[in-house]
């Protein structure tokens, strides 16, 4: 599948930030997403093919506009819905109860 | 940097972002999908334990085994899972040598994918959207990017990585260290030298990152 993800070859990226100091992750959130992601793999309801889909389909002026772990974030919500063990209702319900608690 | 960053300062991070993530993990919880220690234990094996002193101890025993580099060369994975090193994303692992002629880089262009039991989880560059344009359309300013200008008779080989392959680079053994133990000779060894956008440190060079 072509799209936004497929940026071998194209020009205007600029050059590479290849800072040797850059943490392995830069927030508590990305570490959550990193460990949800690879632990929700181990239910066996996908395979890697299906998670790299779920991620590419992003739209792609949002995928080029967010970072790594967002798009793993899309991924794992979009496979999670799709396969009906976090519908994307709940999620936004569980978001706004816990936007109350913690304004 | 003011243009061409794609979000990558997260010192400001949306508190929205963060919110969604907790809606996520209590939910997970919640249903018994996910256990809380165990995404605990993740983020410390891939922040802390597996990372690319793995793969600079494969360098190493290759540098001074010759047996060893023949059966990395030939069989990656499994001359890799002698030293202990397995698991996800390096099932299949191809090792590329770099001579005096042939210098191998490794990309992924589609996402980011990467030896993880050899090099840990990859650094922020190799993942964002410069390095993966351009590894495959000007490598030789790419390395210029990270301070490495190579002989223009060195033929560069790019290679893609796939969701199944991933590969890792045996770089060359700098001079002077003949007499070096594993050990030493594996503090040489970089993570970029790895992948391909560096060289291995010379003896004297300071400790390898």
């Amino acid at each position: 599948m072509n799209g936004a993800h497929d940026l071998g070859g194209m020009d205007g990226f600029g050059p590479v930030d290849p800072d040797p100091n850059q943490p392995v992750f830069h927030a508590e959130w990305e570490r959550r997403v990193f460990a949800m992601t690879v632990a929700s793999g181990f239910l066996g309801r996908w395979n890697i093919d299906m998670s790299r889909y779920a991620r590419e389909s992003m739209d792609p002026a949002e995928y080029l506009a967010t970072s790594y772990y967002e798009h793993w974030l899309h991924g794992l919500e979009t496979l999670l819905d799709e396969q009906g063990l976090v519908t994307r209702e709940e999620l936004a319900a569980r978001k706004a109860e816990l936007s109350r608690e913690t304004p | 940097m003011p243009s061409g960053d794609h979000g990558h300062d997260h010192s400001d991070v949306p508190s929205d972002l963060a919110l969604r993530v907790k809606a996520l993990e209590s939910l997970l919880v919640e249903k018994g999908l996910v256990d809380p220690a165990a995404l605990d234990v993740l983020i410390d094996t891939y922040e802390t334990k597996v990372g690319p002193r793995n793969g600079a101890k494969v360098v190493a025993r290759a540098w001074s085994d010759p047996a060893y580099k023949m059966r990395l060369l030939s069989a990656g994975g499994k001359a890799i899972a002698e030293l202990g090193f397995k698991g996800r994303q390096g099932e299949d692992m191809v090792v590329l040598e770099n001579t005096d002629t042939t210098h191998n880089m490794v990309v992924c262009t589609l996402c980011s994918c990467y030896p993880w039991p050899v090099l840990g989880l990859p650094p922020v560059w190799y993942k964002a959207a410069p390095y993966r344009a351009r590894a495959v359309r000007d490598p030789r300013g790419v390395l210029k990017d990270f301070g490495v200008t190579l002989p223009e008779n060195v033929e560069i080989r790019v290679w893609d990585s796939t969701a199944e392959l991933r590969y890792l680079v045996l770089p060359q053994r700098p001079p002077g260290t003949e007499a070096m133990s594993e050990e030493n000779l594996a503090a040489l060894v970089t993570r970029d030298s790895m992948i391909g956008t560096g060289l291995a440190k010379t003896p004297g060079q300071g400790e390898a990152t």
